[in-house]
């Protein structure tokens, strides 16, 4: 095992597009960096912010929000809500000093497996070259007593 | 001690204005009432006890402490450990013990950043030999201490066991009076308390519950700054693109700002049920800003959507305005003024 | 050395600490008032937008929110370049003079006034304002809490809340009044005068009435002679809005006059490493240590301040009044004005007469038919850069100023607060009772709460401006009888 960071990137997929991608690119044994931990959704519509933050606080050092092309969206426009949110989110989160890089929003349809395995391995590598981010050691110095919402891992 | 066992109150600040201890006068002659009820044991504002006062009760002497302030340095924490022991019940009243408020906005810079600005480079300092207040200095006659300014501002609950939560900015006398009558009501005629943990003096759903402007359909394509337009005085703000944060905020103030013209800055902390309201607050103007559709081209709905966000000012700054010290994050990463 | 510490200080609002060293002999040899707080407004401003500061600065102080928000919209006048219409100007002078009427009011009434009404040496249980009400008839206290509630109303009305108002904007007011609105703070105002009137005859009953209270108003102990500063309108009278800053030596003589926008120039700040807050003084002069006279920058900025930088008063019976002040403290005129009181205990009575003046104020504004025209937020459309603003806070004038980008978010703020005027004067103060009161080591409640006293007629800045409950004290009596046996002992809060 090599002593290289290997991030920690949670991904939340969608259940109509980007994680039948996913489930694609398993069948097509298609090689991607490991580094993914995937939670579905049922759209890419249902991902509050509040969960983007909490998965930054317990140690991701990144968070990956997929789902599908606009125009495709199961729910019809649930994805385009999602882009509204994800820009104020990109917006504000710059304000945090947490870089662009470390949370990504991602379309990718059913069909798309590679698409998604090399996004995967880009956005493993950029977070690689920022390095951890380590939320409650390094920001918060492990300060502060836990709320049961904000609990740290 | 006292013969007469009257219920002892103390109301203490912490890192705060002194906004809420006016407000307590804003009950009027309601004053009198918690007069005859209580005796005061430690209430800097108005009374002389001292510190060493406090040290020499017994634990649990206290019967009501109302804690407003944030915790901004070691001497509020002290204090917070402090009146916690020496108190049955300890409130965290008002916004900055509930969840950091103004002060916590400190949380979107740093301490270096601060005692920079305040100490070095601004206008009309004359400080060049660069000093510092220090923890402890020594002038000719002996040794001075001063408390520790932390780097992140902190809520009460997180530094101790808190049984109330009282929110405003302050709270509104009305509010306050009613959270005393029943609090009078379980002293003098064993009337039942709010379970512990409980958020009093406030409502449960949202602002706009309150808010007597006309609400139709919200299909904001833009914002505007509040000296950009002359907003019509009967329609909700938020609809005109004024930001308002009524949509995440607790009702309980009777939603007073809009009503003369200004949007809500979310002093009452989040409705029942949110933990962090800035993020809440931030899906919620996403979810109404209704830029772009299915139809178009992806590359045409990031622009349009990336120009309308571009219109509100200061996310961070207005979305966590009174809410830092309780956010998921708690603070920024880095840098000076988190422009 | 041994050492007393006061901590914390009371009857006021915001935290301080007194450490105070006596020598061998049991006498002062210096006296410290340390401010251990600190929350760093200039700083985490910076990327707020600007027109957010007269909500955000409003909570640098909850008992004088209204200088803050004040200050902060006239600072984005400045900022955006926009000259408010003349019913703005007055709509916001009459929510300001409201807030004039009870702030004054409960600074003498509940803070202030108990040491003088009750006397400094009263019983520490009772001075406070129940025992005022005890001395003077409960109707006093009705008429206190009557008072409040009646500004506190006007001050929601124009201004969103009871306390932090939100209504300021660049060149506007988000709130305009009714007729019917209007009559009601004209009725409110005529009871605001009345009030004052009384206030000051309650003054002069009780405490001019009273030699040994005379005495200490007149005694060097409490007296210091420095620079007076205030804002002035273009008859050199006091105007709590808007005006030029001056300021004014310890002769009497004019040191400068200057706009708000030229405050740098003009005031300069040191920092010490045993407090959180820092030391104004007058760059005209320059800094000579905590000293009074011409030489040195020491400034303050109080009622007895602006009365003093000032030539009058703009209302016919606050003039009245301020003549009588004059001529009572033994002031005499040289070229055409009074020469300045220096005795800093008269500031309670100073405060009285702005009182009166505020209450007029208000009056004549309420009576402007002017007053209630719609229009009071205008559309701004212009490129913000730089902007300051300035008004007399209660407690000392108060200067904000900003720095934007060309979007209006923040990049510098830089503020100078009412009582940071004043922390050099009062710090002197302190040290000044502390040494006349405090002789071979003979420390008592008493003696320590005068050295108190000395500071509370500064009202500071965060000041206590409420009340009505009993300040209570260790205490323990015992009562005997001829023959010394005892028949009974009371006590409270001595274990």
């Amino acid at each position: 095992m090599s002593d290289q960071f290997e991030p920690v990137i949670v991904g939340f997929l969608c259940n109509w597009c980007s994680y039948r991608a996913a489930d694609l690119a398993g069948t097509a044994r298609i090689k991607y960096a490991p580094n993914l931990r995937i939670l579905r959704v049922m759209c890419s519509g249902r991902v509050d912010p509040q969960f983007v933050l909490q998965a930054l606080l317990n140690g991701a050092d990144g968070v990956l929000i997929a789902g599908c092309h606009p125009g495709e969206c199961h729910y019809v426009n649930g994805n385009i809500k999602t882009l509204r949110r994800f820009t104020l989110l990109r917006k504000t989160l710059e304000q945090w000093g947490i870089e662009p890089e470390r949370v990504q929003l991602l379309w990718a349809s059913a069909s798309e497996g590679t698409v998604l395995a090399a996004a995967v391995d880009r956005m493993t590598e950029q977070i690689r070259d920022l390095g951890p981010l380590r939320w409650s050691q390094k920001v918060l110095n492990g300060n502060g007593a836990a709320h049961p919402v904000a609990e740290e891992a | 001690m006292t013969e007469n066992g009257k219920p002892k109150l103390a109301m203490y600040w912490a890192s705060s204005c002194g906004g809420c201890e006016i407000s307590v006068l804003n009950i009027h002659e309601h004053i009198l009432k918690v007069d005859e009820v209580f005796d005061i044991a430690f209430f800097p504002c108005i009374a002389d006890f001292k510190v060493k006062d406090v040290e020499s009760y017994p634990d649990g002497y206290i019967d009501v402490c109302l804690f407003n302030g944030a915790i901004r340095n070691s001497e509020n924490e002290e204090m917070a450990h402090l009146l916690r022991k020496k108190s049955k019940v300890l409130v965290a009243f008002g916004s900055c013990a509930y969840e950091g408020s103004i002060p916590a906005l400190s949380n979107l810079t740093t301490k270096p950043a601060t005692l920079d600005t305040v100490y070095f480079d601004n206008p009309s300092i004359d400080n060049p030999d660069r000093v510092l207040p220090q923890i402890s200095s020594q002038v000719p006659e002996g040794n001075l201490t001063l408390p520790e300014f932390y780097n992140t501002v902190k809520s009460l609950d997180q530094v101790v066991d808190v049984d109330y939560y009282l929110p405003g900015c302050p709270p509104e006398p009305e509010q306050i009076w009613a959270v005393l009558q029943v609090v009078v009501g379980a002293l003098t005629e064993g009337q039942p308390l709010p379970p512990a943990g409980a958020v009093v003096g406030a409502g449960t759903t949202a602002l706009c519950d309150e808010c007597t402007r006309e609400k139709r359909e919200k299909t904001i394509e833009r914002f505007y700054r509040p000296y950009e337009i002359q907003p019509d005085p009967d329609q909700c703000l938020l609809e005109q693109g004024i930001v308002c944060l009524g949509i995440a905020t607790r009702s309980g103030c009777g939603a007073l700002c809009p009503s003369v013209g200004m949007g809500c800055r979310g002093c009452y902390g989040p409705p029942e049920g949110v933990y962090d309201q800035g993020a809440k607050m931030l899906s919620a103007i996403a979810s109404v800003l209704d830029v772009g559709d299915e139809s178009m081209e992806e590359a045409e709905l990031e622009s349009l959507i990336q120009d309308a966000v571009a219109t509100i000012a200061d996310p961070s700054g207005t979305f966590y305005r009174f809410s830092m010290a309780h956010s998921i994050l708690r603070r920024v990463k880095n840098g000076k003024g988190a422009a | 050395m041994e050492r007393i510490t006061i901590d914390p200080i009371t009857r006021l609002e915001g935290h301080g600490k007194i450490e105070i060293f006596l020598n061998d002999e049991g006498n002062v040899e210096n006296a410290y008032l340390q401010i251990p707080e600190l929350r760093g407004f200039e700083q985490f401003s910076v990327g707020r937008p600007a027109e957010e500061m007269p909500r955000i600065t409003n909570r640098i102080c909850g008992v004088c929110p209204e200088a803050h928000h004040m200050a902060a919209t006239k600072a984005l006048d400045a900022l955006f370049d926009v000259e408010p219409s003349s019913v703005v100007k007055k709509l916001r002078e009459l929510f300001y003079s409201s807030f004039y009427v009870t702030d004054h009011t409960v600074h003498f009434y509940a803070l202030g006034g108990p040491d003088f009404v009750l006397g400094p040496d009263a019983n520490p249980a009772e001075r406070n304002i129940l025992g005022v009400i005890h001395k003077v008839g409960v109707d006093i206290g009705v008429q206190v809490i009557e008072c409040r509630k009646r500004n506190h109303e006007v001050i929601k009305m124009l201004g969103g809340r009871g306390v932090h108002p939100v209504a300021g904007l660049p060149g506007g007011w988000s709130k305009s009044l009714s007729e019917e609105e209007r009559d009601l703070v004209r009725e409110y105002a005529e009871k605001n005068v009345d009030f004052a009137l009384f206030s000051l005859k309650l003054f002069d009953d009780l405490v001019l009435g009273n030699q040994a209270y005379v005495d200490l108003i007149l005694s060097d102990t409490f007296t210091h002679e420095t620079y007076y500063m205030g804002t002035v309108d273009d008859k050199n009278q006091i105007n709590f809005y808007d005006g030029l800053i001056r300021v004014t030596g310890p002769d009497g003589k004019e040191l400068v006059k200057y706009p708000a926008k030229d405050y740098a120039q003009h005031i300069a700040e040191r920092v010490e490493p045993w407090s959180y807050l820092k030391f104004p003084y007058l760059k005209d002069v320059g800094w000579k240590g905590f000293v009074d006279g011409p030489d040195s920058g020491v400034y303050c900025a109080t009622p007895l301040s602006r009365l003093n930088a000032a030539d009058g008063m703009a209302t016919p019976k606050a003039q009245e009044h301020y003549e009588r002040f004059y001529e009572t403290l033994g002031s005499k005129k040289i070229d055409g004005r009074y020469s300045p009181v220096h005795h800093r205990l008269a500031t309670h009575w100073a405060r009285l007469v702005e009182l009166l003046y505020a209450a007029e104020r208000m009056l004549e504004l309420a009576q402007d038919p002017e007053i209630t025209d719609p229009n009071v937020r205008p559309v701004v459309t212009n490129t913000p850069t730089e902007g300051i603003g300035s008004v007399e806070a209660p407690r000392g004038t108060l200067t904000h100023h900003y720095k934007t980008d060309e979007n209006g978010i923040l990049t510098d703020v830089n503020l100078i607060v009412g009582t940071t005027n004043n922390y050099a004067p009062i710090a002197m103060s302190i040290k000044k009772a502390a040494e006349g009161l405090i002789k071979n080591g003979e420390v008592n409640q008493g003696l320590l709460n005068q050295v108190e006293m000395a500071f509370r007629n500064y009202d500071p800045c965060m000041s206590c401006a409420t009340h009505s409950l009993p300040g209570q004290m260790p205490l323990e009596v015992t009562i005997k009888d001829k023959d010394g046996r005892l028949i009974k002992s009371i006590s409270q809060f001595l274990g």
